[in-house]
């Protein structure tokens, strides 16, 4: 990270796969970073404080509210956004089964899924309820949330 | 000025861009998870404009059991507790804590010094008498936790909270933690209980009562005497509280006070008869 005498700093950011510098204020989120200056804008705005996991996004294999977050702690580290699934099993199975209503939330929620399901090999109800209470579906669409992720974990299991 | 990120990888380093920044009349602050300085910054509560990255600093990061003690360093997150469950109440009330994709950022330290009052990581470690490392610019002390915590770590200006040490006979007695919400499993914590059972003895910390976490002393005192009924017991506690009792849109101090009944009956029962 170099700082420049503006107190602009260059930040080196690899996400999904790709490499980028951006030049920002080093209070800058994550969040705000991958919108504003990347045009990634799958990581949705909603509470700004943490609670809602709209701008979750996935670090070093674990998701990571990036509101929370500055720009410059994801120096050198993956980052994967939702931008970044491209067309997952996971995806398509909230497709299947209509899990969302007006879908704000979804990218939080698929991408706090594809991490869970990168992290355990046969996660169980409450192991679900505890990773997805992290997210917020103000359409209440829960139900078909949880059913879209154990189908996932099912069609991987065979 | 504009906001710095900084980082330092010793806590040489750490405690030097303190001082100089502090020298500077700017408001420095030691940053791990983050998590409450970018929130509260947000809305004008916290002013910090100089940030120290302490989570290169390698014995922030320790994490293992040792001869006689388990070992936290400040920048472990509520996560790892969690996954490496070295110590089951600790776990326990750090698994309530915010919620898991937060927990993968909040660190121990962070919820220690933080300033939003609830501070819930902390009980364990007030119910376990552990030690804490500090390190200043004059350099590394060790105080019992009651010699430091007061509702909030007593830190000197510049000061860093690096380690805690639990003494391992603790972390296989018997325990109960219990959070208590407005509603539901999600949300701002009403009250949080943390209890242990040592040489006979209950211990009980709380938070979420008072505008502070505590170690209940005067309720264990109480609550141990069994010359008393269960019934007098907790009413006796409750005449025996800290002030002020928490008055907010969580809860009336009196609905607080009703829900602390209930949960010292239920320490009662599940510590009483181990």
């Amino acid at each position: 990270m170099a700082e420049s005498r503006q107190n602009l700093v260059i930040v080196k950011l690899r996400i999904n796969e790709e490499n980028h510098s951006v030049v920002i204020p080093p209070s800058k989120t994550l969040l705000a970073t991958l919108r504003e200056d990347l045009y990634l804008t799958g990581a949705k705005p909603g509470c700004f404080n943490g609670d809602c996991g709209a701008c979750t996004i996935i670090m070093e294999g674990m998701p990571m509210k990036s509101c929370l977050m500055l720009a410059v702690e994801a120096q050198g580290k993956e980052v994967i956004t939702i931008e970044g699934l491209n067309n997952s099993p996971l995806q398509q199975i909230f497709i299947e089964e209509f899990a969302f209503q007006c879908g704000y939330c979804t990218p939080g929620f698929i991408m706090n899924g594809h991490a869970l399901l990168l992290n355990e090999a046969k996660p169980n109800k409450e192991k679900i309820k505890e990773w997805l209470e992290s997210n917020i579906c103000r359409c209440t669409s829960y139900e078909e949330i949880e059913k879209a992720i154990l189908k996932a974990i099912a069609n991987r299991n065979g | 000025m504009a906001f710095e990120y900084k980082q330092a990888s010793t806590m040489e380093q750490a405690m030097q861009i303190y001082a100089e920044t502090k020298s500077q009349n700017r408001h420095p602050a030691y940053y791990a998870g983050g998590t409450e300085i970018i929130t509260l910054r947000r809305i004008n509560q916290l002013n910090v404009d100089v940030t120290i990255d302490i989570n290169k600093i390698a014995a922030c990061n320790v994490h293992q059991m040792e001869e006689e003690y388990l070992v936290i360093g400040s920048c472990i997150t509520l996560t790892d507790v969690e996954e490496s469950n070295y110590f089951p109440l600790l776990t326990m009330v750090c698994k309530e804590i915010a919620d898991r994709t937060a927990r993968n950022k909040i660190t121990v330290g962070g919820n220690i010094c933080g300033e939003i009052f609830y501070r819930e990581a902390v009980l364990p470690f007030l119910l376990t008498d552990s030690v804490l490392v500090l390190a200043n610019e004059t350099g590394i002390r060790t105080e019992f936790i009651h010699h430091v915590f007061e509702g909030k770590l007593l830190l000197q200006t510049g000061e860093l909270l690096v380690q805690a040490f639990i003494e391992k006979r603790y972390l296989t007695q018997e325990y109960i933690a219990i959070k208590v919400r407005q509603q539901w499993e999600t949300g701002y914590p009403l009250i949080t209980v943390a209890a242990l059972k040592m040489d006979g003895q209950i211990r009980v910390a709380i938070s979420g009562l008072c505008p502070f976490p505590f170690r209940a002393f005067e309720v264990e005192r109480i609550i141990n005497n069994q010359s008393m009924s269960r019934e007098e017991r907790i009413d006796l506690a409750l005449a025996h509280l800290p002030s002020p009792i928490l008055n907010d849109v969580e809860g009336s101090n009196e609905y607080r006070l009703f829900v602390l009944s209930d949960l010292l009956e239920k320490i009662i029962d599940r510590l009483e008869g181990v």
